[in-house]
């Protein structure tokens, strides 16, 4: 139950172009029937990477030079619209440890934290940078230090930001609070009751 | 020192803070639905723990249930799971279900404010985003991850932080045909699809405190379209009215005694805001989306834009959501045609929002070649409008009227797009492929203007199709 601390990752990047790329778009909602989610790495981007008739439509997450990829980037207004944590689920699932983006949206950035994806915040002159140098050699190792809000990449240090609960939580291995919460129930039964809410 | 309501709420219900600087807050009312709160109950077996307060917490069905026929078991294997997980989950576990029949089941955010399960000064989440729609009765109201359904299922508490709050003032009288749905389409243009992340929206003015409860949620519902993690609208009389004598609400003397307990929880009238901005109700008109997001948003008297007049990556959007949407630059929206038109949804899909519908559709048919459905939110809802004969009145117009369930907003059910079918909807969300199929079109809209685009088979000015003029 308990996490491990992160703080360092590393591995390929591949950047997926576009502002505003809802989590309609990372996972349909027809892949959200299930009661698990174990099986949602496949179904990641899946009406943008096949067409009706399964066929490929060279994304580049299935562009032989990208894969296995480990940190996903993109643009701003990451992750909005719906609160499916089956978004970040089928992000981790696919492979990925970390995203990087210009922005992020409420909801989405909560999910990823909870599940130890880091979400790291890079101006837009920056991604343009690290988009050229991953399209100029797809092999080229990120280096993302989350305690020093570095990401390295081919002789290039970039600086980062990252919300401060969030980036707390994941070097103190406290990103799945629900063992802080618990730790607490006398105080939450004692708000219970004072909010005049029936005992536990 | 004076609070405005969002600081009042969450001071209330903080349990304490968390060494990541969080605080822990707990939640007064937490509902869940089939799609996001199963895994939740798996993940608490795994952990050999239980539901902590399980009368905090109310369940329904609403995203998957069919709304043809909703005998079970269902058609559909994996559905009729899901709804079993849920019920199976909800039964042992000691937490109340509305199930299909029960007389109680919809969608989520219409069926807790019917019951009068949502009050004033609540917290409240459910893991789906558009739970911001409680906020109209001044709560704070969140969409959650199924982690954080574990989270509130376990300890009753969130790990959060508190958010920035902008008023946002809308002042004046809106024009005929001009709606709630229409507030927030101009709300969200206005302010962008990410102009709100980091803040809680309070909405104020005379426009809003003239809103029945039922414009107010459909305005609170598509805050977190505008990125805004919830909205709110202070507690009043209108408020206190609309719930009265509602099953899960105190009668008699503890009314009255909640009624001052919830009037506290308002803004106080020196409170401070961390942003503020002022909207002009004559400045609404009847508002659709052109594009791929809630804020590609523009009047109905409008043209699509013209991506050579933006500069930068936002040109980019413009291009390629003209390029999904097969829709020229710099052409009218009035006027592109519909195949299908869908009024229902958490935003729309409430009794005023059919009773606004059949007054104007009556004796009017819709347009050959268009599939036009009408999806009641709720049982009641349902209910309440066959009484009043709505439905024969829908019937009568061409419309499909339908069994309650979320249905074509975010088609997990059989109610979906074919190919590249274009939709005049009610809901809240245009994405890419969100109304079940991958090439589906949607454009936003309020329900009235969906049944002016159903009549004409086209986009079309409720004004005009209708004949509104301005009360003299």
């Amino acid at each position: 139950m308990s996490g491990v601390s992160i703080n360092k990752i590393s591995g390929k990047g591949v950047y997926v172009k576009g502002n505003d790329i809802d989590t309609d778009r990372i996972i349909p909602a027809r892949f959200l029937k299930c009661v698990t989610f174990d099986e949602l790495g496949p179904a990641l981007f899946y009406d943008v990477r096949f067409n009706a008739k399964g066929e490929s439509q060279h994304h580049p997450l299935d562009d032989p030079k990208h894969a296995g990829a480990e940190v996903l980037i993109s643009d701003a207004n990451f992750g909005c619209g719906s609160s499916r944590e089956h978004a970040p689920q089928a992000i981790l699932k696919f492979g990925f440890k970390a995203v990087i983006a210009d922005s992020f949206a409420e909801i989405f950035h909560g999910n990823c934290t909870t599940l130890g994806v880091p979400c790291i915040v890079m101006g837009n002159d920056d991604r343009a940078l690290l988009a050229e140098l991953i399209a100029n050699d797809p092999d080229a190792e990120l280096i993302i230090d989350v305690a020093d809000l570095k990401v390295i990449c081919a002789n290039h240090i970039f600086t980062v930001s990252m919300k401060g609960s969030a980036r707390e939580a994941l070097l103190a291995a406290t990103y799945d609070p629900l063992d802080t919460l618990l730790a607490q129930l006398d105080s939450i039964d004692a708000t219970a009751r004072r909010l005049g809410y029936a005992a536990a | 020192m004076a609070k405005n309501l969002y600081q009042k709420v969450w001071d209330d219900h903080v349990v304490g803070q968390l060494d990541s600087g969080q605080n822990q807050l707990f939640i007064a009312l937490h509902l869940i639905h089939e799609v996001t709160s199963p895994q939740a109950f798996g993940m608490l077996k795994d952990k050999g723990l239980t539901v902590r307060y399980p009368s905090r917490t109310f369940a329904t069905v609403d995203h998957i249930i069919p709304t043809d026929n909703q005998s079970r078991p269902l058609q559909d294997d994996m559905a009729e799971k899901m709804i079993q997980v849920l019920s199976d989950a909800t039964a042992e576990a000691g937490i109340e279900f509305f199930a299909p029949q029960s007389g109680n089941q919809g969608i989520v955010h219409v069926v807790g404010p019917e019951l009068g399960l949502t009050q004033p000064g609540m917290t409240i989440c459910c893991g789906d985003s558009h739970t911001s729609t409680h906020g109209a009765f001044g709560c704070i109201a969140l969409g959650i991850g199924t982690s954080q359904v574990r989270d509130v299922l376990a300890s009753q508490t969130l790990a959060m932080d508190p958010l920035k709050v902008r008023r946002i003032l809308v002042e004046g009288d809106l024009g005929p045909g001009v709606t709630a749905k229409d507030v927030v389409l101009h709300i969200i243009r206005t302010l962008g699809v990410n102009g709100g992340v980091g803040y809680a929206y309070e909405y104020a003015g005379s426009t809003i405190a003239a809103m029945s409860m039922e414009e107010r949620m459909t305005v609170c519902n598509m805050s977190i379209e505008g990125g805004a993690r919830c909205g709110y609208i202070n507690p009043d009389a209108t408020t206190f009215e609309y719930l009265r004598g509602r099953e899960r609400v105190p009668g008699g003397a503890d009314f009255d005694v909640a009624v001052e307990k919830w009037q506290a929880y308002a803004s106080d009238v020196d409170a401070t805001f961390d942003d503020e901005i002022v909207l002009q109700a004559t400045d609404i008109a009847p508002t659709v989306t052109w594009g791929i997001t809630p804020g590609q948003a523009i009047s109905i008297d409008e043209s699509t834009p013209d991506p050579e007049q933006v500069e930068g990556l936002a040109r980019n959007l413009v291009t390629d959501a003209l390029e999904y949407m097969q829709l020229a630059p710099s052409t009218p929206i009035k006027g592109v045609a519909i195949d299908v038109a869908f009024i229902g949804s958490c935003t729309n899909g409430r009794l005023s929002d059919f009773e606004a519908v059949a007054t104007l559709i009556q004796g009017h048919h819709v347009a050959d070649g268009v599939r036009a459905i009408a999806v009641p939110g709720s049982e009641k809802v349902d209910k309440a409008a066959r009484a009043l004969g709505l439905h024969e009145i829908f019937e009568a117009a061409g419309f499909e009227w339908r069994l309650p369930g979320c249905s074509m907003c975010l088609a997990m059910n059989p109610d979906k797009l074919m190919g590249d079918e274009v939709c005049a909807s009610s809901s809240n969300r245009n994405f890419i492929g969100r109304q079940g199929s991958s090439t589906g079109r949607t454009i936003l809209m309020s329900p009235v203007m969906v049944a002016a685009a159903a009549l004409r088979g086209q986009v079309a000015d409720v004004r005009e199709v209708f004949g509104l003029t301005q009360a003299s």
